[in-house]
């Protein structure tokens, strides 16, 4: 397979003039092909971001007054402290809780793993802020959660679920599971079952072998995952403000307060900006380590 | 376009390309375009006031909701791009606006409904539609007949013990947290901003929820989750017209109001103020109440006979009830100090 898709992109010598007018032609038409693509995220991405951008250094003239205010007030250290605190909490939950799942997807019969991807991607059908009223049904003081437990009389008192930081994590976690189980699964899959049986083969246990062998090359999936849940969570906006019972404030929600409070595009902008700043470091951070196209899902 | 900044033209292109009425309609006499904040208010209006007055002044009326109509103001103030004349929005959007040139200095010698209505329900640029109340409402099962009745009582963890909420904003919030401790309501404004936080501070470990919607207030004590809150009148009726168990005083209530304003630059500005002058006038005013839980901005509805007396009896606005209150000082709200106050709150609930 892989070589034939050599060969069709590298011909033989004595035919390379010839090929490559028709490369050129080819990316000619690609080209073409793309272009509504390109001028959609253009039109409707890039120069609303120009605009974005240009808002935030905007205030009667060229301002930095938005910049400065994020540095210097308090608050802003804090939403942001806040938004990168819970980020990582739930990426490191939606981990624990979706390695399993995946690794179990990976090695069950396709008919049982098909059944348990459908499993994982049915919430996605559900919208945001109907999961998140659910959520608040199920963990409030006489939700179906805390009534449980002390009806079985493991509590005596309901217990603070939800209207909290902790609430926000359950339902962002809930939420953002299926994009850490995508990844891992799609990378699980394609870890050859012979190297497996190679290290049992040799003598290793399950363990040593799950260890050695087989988590070391799931790392690359690891990292996708977890990178696109924290991206995903830095901007997350519904569920903290559903949930978050008014004390979890996240950058995205400092956004819209600045609209209201400093009735002004331009701080509202610059949170967003340095929100953007702080995602695209983390994409070139993990990019040194991963491809890119390999987090986003393309190979 | 008389401004060449390229932002605000882009702004002003945007909001006009937005609005539903075209540049092309300014001179059009006999329409404008009026803003309130949609859902059950704005239906219930339209069938109390906005369609009577249409058809008394021969009008039409295109109407828009905002629920937060202040950065549209701002933006087409800005930009000297009105397309909105008409706005029913808190007074302190009027006065904020007002002062920032961005919203009609009223010609009240157009508004004679105006004359009658107390000096407290009009600022310069806006005048009193309709009133609501911030009210201390609670589970009475919580409490077994001894409720709480004040801001005092809601402070009071050790005789009122349960499960507490407030509204996640400053309006309304540093009020009560002053009653509670022990300033007379005639004496509120200037609010004493430092002494507010510290005394919410006190109550903050025992508020379950700072609520952000409306809806959200009512869910809360529909479900149970808090035994007391703050919250909107119209809000706690609606439940308890639905069958919850909950109850309510208008005891320290915080009266607020909407107010009727027009943007600077308004493209239909004389049936602008026709309109105001019509909307308030008591005959329609007194329909208000008849189809949601808001009292009539223009105390002289209740003058009219329309509002039968048990009705009346329920309103905030209805004067025995708004003895027991604090109006909100929306001028205070909208000077420098409220400002700085406002500001003050994310720092608060962060710390």
């Amino acid at each position: 397979m892989k070589a034939t898709v050599v060969h069709d992109h590298f011909p033989p010598a004595s035919n390379r003039d010839a090929s490559l007018g028709y490369r050129r032609r080819e990316h000619a038409l690609m080209l073409l092909l793309m272009s509504p693509a390109v001028l959609v995220v253009f039109v409707l991405l890039l120069i609303p971001l120009g605009w974005l951008i240009g808002q935030s250094f905007y205030a009667d003239g060229f301002t930095l007054e938005h910049y400065q205010r994020i540095l210097t007030e308090r608050i802003y250290w804090n939403t942001f402290w806040v938004t990168f605190r819970i980020s990582f909490i739930v990426t490191l939950l939606a981990l624990l809780m979706g390695y399993p799942i995946a690794y179990a997807t990976s090695i069950l019969p396709r008919r049982w793993s098909m059944l348990v991807l459908a499993l994982v991607i049915l919430p996605f059908w559900t919208s945001v802020l109907v999961r998140a009223y659910a959520w608040l049904i199920l963990l409030q003081r006489s939700g179906v959660v805390n009534e449980s437990l002390m009806g079985i009389g493991l509590i005596d008192a309901p217990l603070a679920l939800v209207h909290n930081e902790l609430g926000t994590i359950i339902a962002t976690v809930h939420i953002l599971l299926p994009f850490m189980v995508l990844p891992l699964y799609a990378t699980m899959q394609k870890i050859p079952k012979d190297l497996i049986q190679a290290g049992a083969s040799l003598g290793g246990s399950p363990l040593h072998v799950f260890t050695r062998v087989f988590f070391p090359l799931s790392l690359s999936g690891v990292l996708a995952g977890m990178t696109l849940v924290f991206v995903l969570c830095l901007g997350f906006y519904i569920t903290p403000e559903l949930v978050g019972g008014g004390r979890t404030v996240m950058a995205s929600m400092l956004v819209s307060r600045n609209i209201q409070l400093y009735s002004d595009w331009g701080a509202a902008s610059a949170v967003s900006v340095v929100l953007l700043i702080c995602v695209l470091i983390i994409f070139y951070v993990v990019s040194r380590l991963v491809p890119l196209e390999k987090i986003l899902g393309a190979k | 376009m008389k401004d060449t900044n390229c932002f605000k033209y882009l702004l002003g292109f945007s909001v006009v390309a937005a609005g539903t009425v075209g540049a092309d309609d300014s001179l059009a006499d006999g329409q404008i375009t009026f803003v309130s904040q949609g859902g059950a208010y704005q239906e219930a209006q339209t069938i109390a006031i906005l369609d009577p007055v249409a058809e008394a002044l021969g009008i039409t009326i295109n109407q828009e909701s905002a629920p937060d109509a202040w950065p549209m103001i701002r933006t087409q103030g800005t930009t000297g791009q009105a397309v909105w004349d008409v706005v029913d929005t808190p007074p302190l959007n009027c006065v904020r606006g007002g002062n920032q040139g961005l919203i009609e200095e009223l010609d009240f010698s157009q508004i004679p409904n105006a004359e009658s209505m107390p000096e407290e329900y009009k600022t310069p640029y806006s005048v009193a539609y309709e009133f609501y109340s911030s009210v201390l409402a609670y589970n009475p099962d919580a409490f077994d007949g001894n409720p709480p009745q004040s801001w005092e009582d809601f402070w009071n963890v050790e005789e009122f013990p349960g499960n507490r909420a407030l509204r996640n904003h400053p309006l309304g919030t540093l009020e009560a947290a002053l009653m509670a401790d022990g300033v007379a309501r005639e004496e509120l404004y200037p609010l004493d901003v430092d002494r507010a936080f510290e005394k919410l501070e006190e109550i903050k470990p025992h508020i379950t929820t700072w609520w952000t919607s409306g809806g959200q207030s009512a869910q809360l004590l529909y479900d149970g989750e808090v035994d007391m809150l703050m919250i909107w009148n119209g809000r706690v009726s609606a439940i308890i017209n639905e069958g919850a168990n909950a109850e309510f005083t208008y005891n320290d209530g915080v009266l607020q109001n909407t107010h009727l304003c027009i943007i600077e630059g308004a493209p239909n500005l004389e049936t602008a103020v026709e309109f105001i002058n019509a909307a308030i006038d008591p005959e329609y005013q007194a329909n208000l109440p008849l189809h949601i839980d808001y009292g009539p901005g223009n105390p002289a509805a209740f003058d009219t006979g329309k509002i039968p007396d048990d009705r009346a009896r329920e309103l905030p606005s209805f004067p025995e009830n708004a003895e027991r209150q604090v109006l909100m000082s929306y001028e205070w709200w909208a000077s420098s100090a409220g400002e700085e106050a406002e500001r003050r709150w994310l720092d608060f609930m962060q710390r």
